[in-house]
């Protein structure tokens, strides 16, 4: 189901439907419930689903370009965040030595997380790269 | 003799003004000084073939820099294109202006146009029409505003209870950054904690380096960043050590960890990089702004910043800050609209670049006030810093324009500084990490900035930092801890913060928290299509702008003039003789007094005595050996009158007249009631001698002679604006006792010596 503005703010018109990593929703997470240790920083994490109900939101006002981040962000959502970091290391300039470690990092992207998006977007940072000679060595 | 000098005296006045201390350098665009147009910027054009963008503005797709390659891919929509490329700039800079056309109709163009094109467009508006297309372009219709909440111990008692101010001064966002950059995990549980005392809903950054950034943000203690720069140069963009891509792959990768983001960039970055490649400060931005865009970040903070001012050196470059925050919010951006490097010494500079933005609204005014004082600020001194905070809450008042900020009751300040300061010791000590005296948190609750406090110093910090960071604690710790040690209002408001992230809601275009609930640009979009329309103070808004400090009305008046009452009673007695007679002796003197003189006010706005005045003038003219005498008219309470009526009971005819705020006149019978012989009008400044003068000048009169008049100095004080609202009220006081008709009164005045 396609969201639209409507729907938004999804935590005010839907709250039982927003629910973190574990499935626990909003008005479960509650203070005592915080106290009883029955909340972890996982329940407290943003889902896929959140992020592709904010995109259908963004392109229902008309933000195409802001629809497409949430989505390329709902794909890194399951991404650990060491390699997050190794990727945003490796997009920088001059830290990849060749357009194949690029490649390398978009095909794990691709295969291990189904993160079509970023691969996609990975892959056309290593052709621009290579087109621009950023794959030198920087001091 | 004079001397001959070589200068006009003038010259060396101005050379003491702050205004002296910036600097100004001339237009050099092959240098890179140029705000508007340079001859190395491009013309706008496009290419489309295919619904592939194969030229954007003169370079073909081969020779795309890295910039380009990410426009034409990412921001450039091919179907709008054609159509908004084809526009004459001027057309569409007259609809930027007209108030007719709907702004949605302008972001779809936006859409379709290159960065030479957007710059070329607002170009041709002058000031007045980039805030008034600012105003009507904006993304959110409610505006908001941002603080900087930073001090130079990085102490985290002063930054809990700094924060918790900056919340209840109404900012929508806090952000700290740090003076050692290993504090940066004991400022953010500072801040995160302070800043859920009093109400929840205010996000919070802690400004550090990006992925140490993203790791607290990952703990829980920090809701959104802004550190995200990009630049308007190929070269420069990889001297900041990024590209594009790898700042697009981090907008997604903080939308995964559900924290808001905006990207950062601003005039002069490029130019202080070195890397300007000879092109305007506009056109470098209007590149910045296309590829924002294209990464799909919601916002920016644009307008300079860091940049600001060597901007604000240039000819034009205090309005190229407005035209590239046009061109963001065009765009379609959430706008924290620079105003944070302080960016000149002038108040006056200050003052002029601030009034646009509060009048037009802004998502956040500034991309960081400080709410701290100057030299407390780690980011640099902002515009406005915690010194001028009031003069702006009255610049809100002044023009009823909602800048974001709500003033704050001393008494309401010291209780959540309390409370702030309390719960962060609290935290500290529930956690191990720090036990805060008695003496260190009271040192901070009062203090204005870091030089009065005796508390944690940067080494202490960076112990406290390294253990959270080291022992991975997170925002549920420090909740359990709030909750644990009592403070659980604090904790559900922190709990609730960290809540806001599942949702996604606040990673919507220019998304804050008001009152619990969320307000974006999807929710609140700007409506504005002329007056009536867009955002308005409303009522209940406007009574909470109007209520700053040391407001005067006519009860404060009354009440603080009662404080004299009774000591005046001991000095000074009026007996009423009943009708007063007309004078026929040469040494007949008479002073009129106003109708509250002494009955209802004791004081000149100068602060003097009442009895002491008339005593000052009183020995005056009998040292002259004549006869004064007290006469209180109810008829009138104007000086002149008072005056005048006064001659014409005196034998004399001469007579002074005079107000109880100290307002006094020389009068002489016959003469026109304005056409005075003195006048003592500057009240506040006249001092007991001059009214001791007075009094002899008018016995001077009366014995036929032609004294020198008395010149109350002034040094350009600004009078009205220190004493008329009082003076108003005052004089309505004094008119409210008058009667038309009422005969004079003779007064027998006894003053007792009494001090």
């Amino acid at each position: 189901m396609t969201l639209t503005r409507a729907d938004y703010p999804l935590a005010e018109t839907q709250p039982g439907a927003v629910t973190g990593k574990h499935g626990k929703a909003l008005p479960e997470i509650t203070l005592d419930a915080v106290l009883a240790g029955e909340v972890t920083m996982e329940d407290l994490r943003i889902t896929p689903q959140a992020l592709q109900a904010q995109a259908d939101v963004a392109r229902d006002v008309g933000r195409p370009t802001l629809a497409l981040n949430f989505e390329r962000g709902a794909e890194l959502v399951e991404v650990p965040q060491d390699f997050i970091m190794q990727v945003y290391e490796l997009l920088r300039p001059g830290r990849a030595k060749s357009k194949e470690e690029l490649l390398e990092a978009a095909a794990t992207m691709r295969e291990t997380y189904q993160a079509e998006r970023i691969a996609r977007f990975i892959e056309e940072a290593a052709e621009t790269y290579a087109a621009r000679g950023l794959f030198t060595f920087r001091f | 003799m004079t001397p001959k000098l070589n200068r006009w005296k003038r010259f060396a006045d101005w050379d003491e003004r702050p205004l002296r201390l910036d600097k100004f350098a001339a237009e050099d665009p092959a240098n890179g000084f140029s705000a508007f147009s340079s001859p190395a910027d491009p013309k706008p054009g496009i290419g489309i073939n295919g619904g592939r963008v194969v030229s954007l503005d003169g370079v073909l797709e081969h020779d795309y820099d890295m910039i380009d390659r990410f426009i034409a891919r990412h921001h450039i929509d091919p179907e709008v294109a054609p159509e908004a490329m084809a526009l004459e700039s001027a057309t569409i800079a007259r609809w930027l202006v007209d108030m007719n056309v709907p702004r949605e109709k302008l972001v779809r163009l936006a859409h379709g146009m290159t960065p030479a094109k957007l710059a070329e467009v607002v170009s041709q508006l002058n000031a007045l029409e980039i805030a008034f297309a600012y105003s009507k372009m904006r993304a959110r219709k409610t505006p908001g505003n941002q603080a900087h909440v930073t001090n130079g111990k990085d102490d985290p008692l002063q930054l809990a209870a700094d924060a918790a101010t900056a919340v209840a001064f109404g900012f929508d966002e806090i952000e700290t950054t740090m003076r050692v950059s290993r504090n940066a995990w004991s400022n953010a549980v500072a801040c995160a904690v302070g800043g859920a005392v009093g109400r929840w809903g205010t996000l919070f950054q802690c400004s550090s380096e990006e992925a140490e950034e993203l790791r607290i943000a990952m703990a829980g203690f920090t809701s959104y960043a802004e550190t995200v720069s990009v630049y308007g140069t190929e070269k420069s963009f990889t001297d900041g050590d990024d590209t594009p891509w790898s700042k697009a792959f981090l907008a997604a990768a903080y939308a995964s960890r559900g924290v808001k983001m905006r990207c950062t960039s601003g005039a002069g970055s490029e130019l202080l990089m070195g890397f300007h490649e000879a092109k305007s400060l506009l056109y470098l931005e209007a590149r910045c702004l296309c590829l924002q865009r294209g990464m799909g970040v919601q916002g920016t903070q644009n307008g300079g910043i860091d940049g600001a001012p060597l901007t604000a050196t240039i000819p034009g470059g205090v309005r190229e800050l407005m035209a590239e925050n046009l061109i963001a919010v065009w765009l379609d951006l959430e706008c924290a609209s620079g105003n944070d490097a302080r960016s000149t010494e002038s108040e006056i500079r200050v003052g002029a670049k601030i009034l646009p933005y509060l009048i037009a609204g802004s998502d956040l005014i500034c991309s960081g006030m400080g709410s701290i004082l100057k030299y407390d600020n780690s980011f640099n001194p902002s515009l406005i810093n915690g010194e001028e905070l009031e003069d702006y809450m009255v610049l809100q008042r002044d023009f009823e324009a909602d800048g974001g900020l709500t003033p704050l009751p001393e008494s309401r300040a010291i209780e959540l500084r309390e409370r702030a300061v309390a719960a962060i010791a609290a935290v500290f000590e529930e956690l191990g990490l720090s036990t805060p005296t008695e003496d260190m948190k009271t040192s901070v609750v009062y203090a204005s900035g870091s030089d009065d406090t005796r508390s944690l110093m940067p080494r202490d910090v960076s112990f406290i930092s390294e253990a959270i960071k080291e022992r991975g604690i997170t925002v549920i710790d420090a909740v359990k801890a709030l909750a644990n040690r009592g403070f659980r209002e604090e904790a559900e408001n922190l709990l609730n913060v960290v809540k806001l992230r599942l949702s996604g809601d606040y990673l919507q275009t220019s998304a804050m928290i008001r009152n619990g609930r969320i307000v974006s640009a999807v929710n609140d979009p700007n409506d504005y299509l002329g007056p009536g329309s867009g955002y308005r103070v409303s009522e209940e808004r406007r009574l909470q702008l109007n209520d700053i400090r040391d407001v005067l009305d006519q009860k404060e008046v009354l009440r603080s003039e009662a404080l004299h009452e009774k000591d005046e009673a001991r000095r000074v007695r009026y007996r009423n003789l009943g009708p007063a007679a007309n004078g026929s002796a040469t040494d007949d003197l008479v002073i009129g007094i106003s109708p509250a003189f002494g009955l209802k006010l004791y004081r000149t706005t100068a602060g003097h005595r009442l009895s002491e005045v008339l005593g000052a003038m009183l020995d005056a003219i009998r040292a002259r050996g004549l006869k004064a005498r007290v006469v209180r008219f109810r008829h009138t309470a104007d000086t002149s009158f008072l005056g005048l009526s006064a001659a014409r009971l005196a034998g004399s005819g001469i007579g002074i007249g005079i107000q109880a705020k100290g307002t006094a006149v020389i009068h002489q019978r016959d003469r026109q009631p304005h056409n005075n012989l003195e006048l003592f009008s500057n009240a506040p400044i006249t001092r007991l001698e001059h009214y001791r003068a007075l009094g002899a000048n008018a016995a001077a009169y009366a014995l036929g002679e032609m004294p020198e008049p008395i010149v109350v100095p002034q040094r350009g004080e600004a009078m009205g604006s220190r004493y008329h609202a009082r003076v108003a009220l005052i004089y309505a006081i004094e008119t409210g006792l008058t009667e038309a008709g009422a005969a004079p009164e003779e007064v027998d005045v006894v003053l007792t010596g009494a001090q």
